[in-house]
């Protein structure tokens, strides 16, 4: 280990300049960013499988709270217009419509709306 | 006080009581005190201040330990918002970072025995969402004015069905902030309450004699394996709770594409 460093970043003695040393940590940083992407292409796949519980806890609550908004929407409407049980039986439905581009939107299977075509690079988040 | 005690001693949801330390009397209506939720949030704050602040003292070239702690805790948080959010999404790093440490050391302290879960009480996290959620909306707004209203408005939908689906596409930006903060909080409060049941299993049964001992050694390794697992949801809710930060914060720089 410490022979290969040494090859790569020359000798070190006393007689290293600042200059020297800005080019060394130059070297440094550049060949850390190719290790780390390669690091991260490569973790990828394994972080997936770790969190299933996680995932599964994630959809659910994405779920229950869009109908929860939808519910709690309608409720408010009928509250302040006086629509009778209408305005919540309507903002219920769509709430579980909601509810189900939640689920679909953080299981990565939507492509279209908020919160998907920027994060395409960086993936869904596992958990 | 003594006598609360001591019937809460195998109360599961005991741990979640927030009693007041120093009351600060009667203002506005509102009955304020300096709580033990309260002090737990101090505590999680200084935490962060003095690990950041001891563990950059150094300044070394090459980390120590704490140094290298803080700097992978940097790193960490800095890659997930550049990659949900791109370089544009580091102007919220502070924020972010901030979420990210405060929910995670609070998270972990919750697991030390006798200590307060801060997160485990949904108004904690839900300020914290409406936090996040308002800062997308004000942003959004600032950067992109009305533009960020196509947020709302999917390409490629037919004009007889877009009242629908931007009614439908409201209601799930309006339900963020309530999954945001019902996970983490779900997560801390069931997983405390489990923990605390099987562990007051062992004590329940070991007082059974002899028999009672041999049987409490199920409930004692579940216990174990589920501290394990705490650990892990502790992390993994910090985490989703920041990248999910980062992904809500790239609509509001970049709202429609």
């Amino acid at each position: 280990m410490t022979d290969e460093k040494r090859r790569v970043d020359g000798p070190v003695g006393p007689g290293s300049s600042d200059s020297d040393l800005a080019r060394r940590l130059d070297r440094l940083s550049q060949s850390l960013r190719a290790e780390r992407a390669d690091r991260t292409e490569a973790a990828r796949p394994a972080r997936s499988s770790g969190s299933d519980y996680a995932v599964a806890f994630r959809l659910a609550s994405e779920f229950v709270a869009g109908v929860l908004v939808g519910a709690a929407l309608g409720w408010g409407l009928d509250m302040l217009a006086g629509t009778g049980p209408w305005g919540m039986i309507v903002f219920l439905m769509l709430g579980f419509a909601a509810g189900v581009l939640n689920v679909l939107r953080s299981a990565g299977r939507i492509k279209t709306g908020p919160g998907s075509p920027g994060a395409g690079s960086g993936g869904e988040p596992q958990g | 006080m003594a006598t609360v005690e001591e019937a809460s001693r195998v109360d599961p949801v005991h741990q979640f009581a927030i009693n007041p330390i120093v009351s600060l009397g009667d203002i506005g209506g509102v009955d304020l005190a300096f709580t033990n939720s309260s002090l737990f949030m101090l505590l999680v704050v200084g935490l962060i201040s003095a690990f950041l602040i001891l563990a950059t003292q150094g300044r070394g070239l090459v980390p120590g330990r704490m140094q290298s702690l803080a700097e992978m805790s940097y790193e960490f948080v800095a890659g997930m918002l550049r990659e949900s959010a791109g370089t544009e999404g580091m102007r919220f790093f502070p924020m972010v970072f901030s979420l990210f440490m405060f929910v995670l050391f609070a998270n972990l302290l919750g697991l030390i025995p006798y200590f307060f879960t801060v997160t485990s009480h949904i108004i904690v996290t839900f300020s914290l969402a409406l936090f996040v959620i308002l800062t997308v909306v004000v942003y959004g707004f600032y950067r992109n004015g009305a533009h960020f209203l196509h947020l709302f408005v999917p390409q490629g939908v037919p004009g007889y069905l877009l009242p629908l689906v931007v009614l439908i596409e409201v209601i799930s930006f309006l339900s963020r902030p309530i999954s945001l903060s019902v996970r983490l909080f779900a997560n801390m409060l069931a997983g405390h309450i489990t923990l605390k049941v099987f562990a007051g299993f062992v004590v329940s049964l070991s007082a059974f004699g002899v028999l009672g001992v041999g049987g409490a050694v199920l409930p004692f390794l579940m216990a174990v394996a589920l501290t394990a697992l705490e650990f892990l949801v502790a992390f993994l809710q910090a985490y989703v709770f920041a990248i999910l930060t980062c992904m809500y914060l790239n609509d509001a720089l970049h709202p429609s594409h």
